[in-house]
């Protein structure tokens, strides 16, 4: 019967396929080679944009013809008619967008039409805002296309507010969409500016409230869409804590003042720079940190001059001036005095809080009430139990102590990829709740001991502490930050799984240090002791390097100004 | 041209209602030559879609009840040997019963001229003008007998400017009722947010902004063609077989989908939405944040409760509404799940058919939008129509009007080898596929039907409102005493291409146990009020208004099983016509089987071959053949051609 359709064989098809597929590739190889040739040349025209294109085309992932064809529009640039260029650049915009179709996701595409609309004297945004929304209708994630909306959206200086209501519209489609919650944390301030006097970043309360409510449809619909936590984190507490000198301190015996920052620093010359002022008159110091590495540090000191300090007068008054972070602190030491110092309390400035920022307590109040009603629906899930944690530690550190610990068992037990990062986070805020603790008795002295701590941090906080009490923990190592303890005179870190002492390095005033069952190996790991003056006691018992002999002798040589070891 | 038709042919299928045409593309598809043919002057017997002033001439054939039997048919007595014996076909469809109609919307045709002729300044008074007779008469063309040749069919479709292309056009009669505004189709390319697309005609442009503008009868006699009313009324899963198959073989390329919109649900007397995708429970209002989890957490559950053979297990032979009970869920909850989700009954389904119900729910969301089912644009009927049409272009004959007057038996083999057509004409064939409703009395006196009870309606708005008016929704109400059948409703909005602007069309559907009207005027009742002269003062509270109804039952031989009819050759197939179901699966599924019992060994409608593969016959006598072909095929490939099915893009 005439008609009937007939249909190559599956071989003949294959050997179709394949002769032109290597048709392909010579064309593929034969314009690549042409392209390098005439830009080794110099050649840079309209050959080869032509050139390119045809590669591009096919392939939009090919980052060094995008240069090229860079290099050759800056070149036509200086030789074409405005009106010649026009053609070119329209010629240009279609191309790119015949290339995003072939790959919506590629890098060189999208930099290539930043690159270009940056360069037009009168670009056409509207057009691109459209392409944007189209290329997003296709996929709502695709974060590219969302940085260039940024892009576009700043250049056009679009309304916040129009923007806003495209995230709302995406969202409503798929809240699985972390770029389209990212734009909101961008554009939500901008839209709330708040006066310069409370801190960066905060929404207005009835905005706050809308947007958790919206955040928590999307996290009861969905719980273990982490998108939707991390917008959740972000509303409850992103403001960071303000630049600040925390600490400062002046010890007459050492004859050095010690200050720390609220946040890691590096001064000197060409960087931040601190003023020290003596009894009115300004001093020229060399400040370095306590390891002596001069890097971004917390912490940093100067030695006084000889000069600066006298027994005889009744008083000498120290300021310190941090002019960039326009802040200061000054403090008194008086006649007989051996120190003397002037802090910011973390209780009165609730300093372990910041993670979670909000003021408003009882919004954080009703924000733990519905996750625990979420965390009965759903007791394993890990993000509601890490909220409820992190909630409670903003509301009340010291109240929620024991759940909270009760909590981090629960997550460790439903996460234990997470281990490890759970028992961090567990001993940090351990310790931030002993040193409220510590500022509330008003004493120098921090226990910690038997809380199964496996990190230390916030050591900065501890610049006056005189006694810490470590043992019966898990910690491994005495980390360099403990360096800052400048006032410590007694450390007790047995019973743990110590291995290294590399932090245990220059503190003056340290005289006590008890290591005993622990798991220090070589005496080589005690040589960092010897830089600290005063040490007197060494208890070294129970580790296995008591096993060795001659070990005694050993440590007497290393360690002479030690008056006691007991190994 | 009655002499032109071949006497040869491997299979003859009599009926074009789904099942027949689906074995019709896929027998031709596989290189048979297939004779396809329909007494009736339309496609798609019962499953087909008309005008509204087409099922007034179709209602007006059952009113009449068999008085068009023609005279002119051939005896065919004499033509049967005497090794042969004759099985006589039914020559009087009997599948519709209990048809009533009534009119709500004002007859008065001189007050809607002088309206329009008040609104309108444009063409459009032109038209209304021209238009003289209010009730117009049965359209029906005279008889006139025709066909196609498989190589004239794709020639008629390579010249065509226009995306879609009905069956009907080529030297098929056209039948005007069929015929539709070929202008607006080509300008129709649904996207994936198919809300966008609205069917407006020029005719009512002036019309937008004024108040609700009250419809009347004349109206809609005049804006005929807007309609186009299914006599079933179902969608497709998307992720069912049906689907499946358009994918599979190709064929849905001759047709446009549009998502359904909205799943709705009827409790405590008001309509609301069912929020059932995550999206969907994601914005909901009207859900607390807990109810929220509870429904994710059942719905999660179900996707693969396969897995979690803990949850139901002491369960399995209990009700399904029972066990939703042990789950948390509160009663509304509880009302979507079982109704509108799992579309069950609350006294009869077991918990593990409900899951099994949910799950299938669940894995056709997300396919194509953001729920579970598509509507075909310009109706239903249009999919028998795109299989006939995949049929033509592999070389399938088709004859509308024309009437098989007998089966023709060889006495000694017990075989089918012929039928004989009106003409008197003898048309031999391996194999016959006949639609039950052309079996005579004999045949079927021991097969025990079931019936569906149906109701059209047009309205004038939707029965829950919303930001856009273009929304296509499904609404299952259940029974008010437990054991009744629930009934389901489908509205259908104007671009949907079923009806006119400004009206709704809704489609309710039951298993019967009465007749139509008794089964299903209390659910018309609680949703919507007749249309009243008098503005009701509280526009937002006011229910839609009905403009028109018809109710009518419909045969239902879907559960019919081969064994029961008497005497029939074994190369003789029965296929049936519509079930009641929400989905096509049984046609689908008796098409295929049907095809795997005759061809066992042949592919069931494999996807066609690529452009670029087919080799062109140089047999072929037809000097421009080639082209023609090519352009055939390519056209299909286009992506203009229709919405295209296929799983989008996971990011």
């Amino acid at each position: 019967m005439h008609g009937r359709l007939k249909v190559k064989t599956s071989e003949e098809q294959a050997e179709a396929k394949r002769l032109e597929r290597e048709q392909k590739l010579k064309l593929y190889q034969s314009a690549t080679q042409a392209i390098f040739q005439k830009r080794q040349a110099g050649e840079l025209d309209e050959s080869v944009l032509e050139l390119t294109s045809q590669i591009l085309g096919a392939n939009p992932d090919f980052a060094t013809l995008w240069n090229c064809r860079r290099e050759v529009l800056q070149q036509l640039e200086a030789q074409k008619s405005p009106e010649e260029l026009a053609a070119l650049v329209k010629a240009e915009l279609v191309f790119l967008e015949s290339c995003l179709r072939v790959n919506p996701k590629s890098y060189g595409t999208w930099h290539h039409r930043c690159w270009l609309l940056g360069r037009l004297p009168e670009p056409n945004w509207a057009r691109e805002l459209e392409l944007c929304a189209r290329f997003l209708e296709v996929d709502e994630r695709n974060f590219h296309c969302w940085d260039y909306r940024r892009f576009v959206a700043a250049q056009a200086a679009v309304p916040p507010a129009e923007e806003l209501a495209f995230t709302d519209s995406l969202i409503t489609r798929n809240f699985s969409n972390y770029s389209s919650w990212h734009y909101r944390s961008c554009l939500l301030p901008q839209l709330h500016p708040q006066p310069d006097s409370s801190p960066q970043g905060r929404l207005p309360e009835d905005v706050l409230l809308k947007e958790l409510e919206l955040v928590q449809n999307a996290f009861f619909t969905d719980p273990n869409d982490q998108s939707a936590w991390f917008y959740h984190r972000w509303l409850l507490g992103r403001a960071d804590p303000q630049d600040a000198l925390r600490c400062l301190h002046v010890s007459r015996d050492e004859a050095c003042v010690t200050i720390s920052f609220s946040r890691p620093l590096l001064v000197g010359s060409g960087t931040e720079t601190l003023l020290l002022v003596a009894d009115q008159s300004p001093l020229i110091v060399e400040w370095r940190t306590p390891d002596g590495r001069n890097r971004p540090s917390h912490v940093w000191l100067c030695d006084l001059p000889a000069a600066s300090l006298s027994d005889q007068l009744p008083q000498h008054t120290f300021r310190v001036i941090w002019t960039a972070g326009d802040a200061q602190k000054e403090c008194v030491l008086l006649k007989g005095r051996r120190e003397a110092w002037c802090r910011d309390s973390a209780t009165d400035e609730q300093l372990f809080r910041c993670e979670l920022s909000v003021e408003k307590s009882t919004v954080l109040q009703s924000e733990l009430k519905s996750c625990k009603e979420l965390q009965e629906l759903e007791p394993e899930n890990k993000w509601c139990l890490l909220t409820i944690i992190l909630l409670m530690r903003a509301l009340d550190p010291l109240l929620y102590e024991k759940e909270t610990l009760q909590y981090f068992q629960t997550l460790k037990a439903v996460d234990p990829m997470r281990a490890a990062y759970l028992d961090d986070l567990r001993s940090k805020f351990l310790l931030e709740n002993s040193v409220l603790k510590m500022e509330y008795a008003e004493v120098r002295v921090l226990h910690l001991a038997h809380k199964d701590l496996t990190v230390l941090c916030h050591l900065e906080q501890l610049l006056l502490v005189t006694h810490l009490d470590l043992s019966h923990n898990r910690l491994r190592t005495l980390p360099p930050a403990l360096a800052a303890l400048r006032c410590l005179q007694v450390l007790q870190a047995s019973d743990n799984s110590i291995e290294s002492l590399d932090g245990v390095a220059n503190l003056p005033q340290l005289q006590e240090l008890s290591l005993c069952n622990n798991r220090l190996q070589q005496p080589a790991a005690l040589q960092s002791l010897a830089s600290c003056p005063r040490l007197a006691l060494l208890d070294l018992q129970g580790n296995p390097l008591c096993q060795e002999g001659g070990i005694l002798d050993h440590l007497a040589k290393l360690l002479p100004s030690v008056r006691s070891i007991l190994t | 041209m009655a002499d032109n038709l071949p006497t040869e042919f491997d299979v003859v299928i009599i009926g074009t209602g789904l099942p027949e045409s689906i074995l019709a593309a896929a027998c031709s598809r596989s290189g048979h030559r297939v004779l396809h043919v329909d007494s009736r002057s339309y496609y798609g017997g019962n499953w087909a879609s008309f005008s509204f002033s087409g099922l007034l001439s179709w209602l007006k054939e059952y009113q009449q009840n068999g008085d068009t039997e023609e005279e002119t048919a051939a005896a065919w007595q004499d033509l049967i040997h005497e090794t042969e014996e004759a099985i006589a076909l039914c020559k009087k469809d009997e599948t519709i019963q209990h048809t009533e109609v009534f009119c709500y919307a004002s007859q008065n045709s001189g007050d809607s001229v002088h309206e329009i002729g008040a609104l309108q300044k444009n063409a459009s008074s032109v038209a209304s003008s021209t238009f003289t007779e209010p009730l117009p008469s049965a359209e029906l063309p005279e008889e006139r007998h025709s066909y196609v040749t498989n190589n004239e069919m794709p020639a008629k479709h390579a010249s065509e400017s226009d995306s879609k292309i009905s069956v009907e056009e080529g030297d098929v009669e056209e039948s005007p009722e069929k015929e539709k505004y070929c202008g607006d189709k080509t300008c129709i390319h649904p996207g994936s947010d198919g809300d966008k697309v609205e069917n407006k005609p020029i005719v009512d442009d002036d019309n937008n902004q004024l108040k609700r503008n009250v419809i009347t009868y004349h109206q809609m006699v005049q804006e005929s063609r807007r309609f186009n009313i299914d006599l079933v009324s179902k969608l497709l899963y998307s992720q069912g077989s049906l689907i499946d198959l358009l994918i599979k073989s190709n064929v849905s390329h001759y047709a446009e989908f549009k998502n359904v919109t909205r799943i709705l649900a009827f409790r405590e007397g008001k309509v609301e939405q069912v929020p059932c995708s995550r999206a969907d429970v994601f914005n909901s209002k009207e859900l607390t944040m807990v109810e929220k989890r509870v429904l994710m957490k059942f719905l999660t559950f179900c996707l693969d409760y396969e897995q979690h053979p803990g949850e139901y297990q002491d369960f399995q032979q209990c009700l399904f509404s029972e066990f939703l009970k042990t789950k948390k869920l509160t009663p509304n909850l509880q009302h979507f799940i079982l109704h509108s989700i799992a579309m069950t009954s609350e006294s009869s389904c077991t918990t593990l058919d409900g899951l099994k119900a949910t799950k299938n729910f669940l894995q056709c969301l997300g396919r194509f939008g953001n729920t579970p089912f598509l509507f075909p644009l310009y109706g239903q009927g249009e999919i028998p129509q795109c299989f006939c049409r995949m049929c033509a272009v592999f070389g399938g004959i088709y004859c509308l009007r024309h009437t098989i007057q007998c089966l023709v038996v060889d006495k000694e083999s017990r075989r089918c080898k012929a039928v004989i057509d009106r003409f008197g004409q003898r048309i031999n064939a391996d194999y016959f596929i006949v639609e039950d409703s052309y079996l005579n009395k004999e045949t079927c006196s021991d097969v025990q039907y079931k019936q569906i009870s149906r109701a059209v309606l047009i309205t004038d708005q939707s029965i829950l409102k919303a930001d856009s008016d273009q929304q296509i929704s499904i609404l299952i109400v259940p029974p008010v005493e437990p054991g009744a059948s629930s009934v389901r409703v489908i509205e259908l909005c104007s671009s949907t291409m079923t009806c006119m602007k400004d009206t709704y069309l809704v489609h309710l559907t039951c298993e019967s146990s009465k007749t139509a009207r008794e089964d299903l005027e209390s659910v018309v009742k609680k949703l919507f009020t007749p249309l009243t002269e008098t503005e009701v003062d509280k526009e937002e509270l006011r229910k839609p208004s009905l403009l028109w109804a018809l109710y009518f039952n419909m045969r239902d031989s879907s559960g019919v099983s081969r064994s029961s009819y008497c005497g029939l050759p074994c190369n003789v197939y029965v296929c049936s016509g519509p079930d009641s179901g929400l989905g096509s699966e049984h046609a689908v599924k008796l098409a295929e089987t049907m095809f795997q019992e005759i061809f066992p060994s042949e592919e069931f409608c494999p996807p066609p071959p690529n452009p670029e593969d087919i080799i062109f016959d140089g047999d072929d006598k037809q000097a421009d053949a080639p082209g023609t072909h090519t352009t055939t095929v390519a056209n299909l490939e286009s992506p203009e051609e229709s919405k295209k099915l296929e799983s989008p893009l996971q990011s």
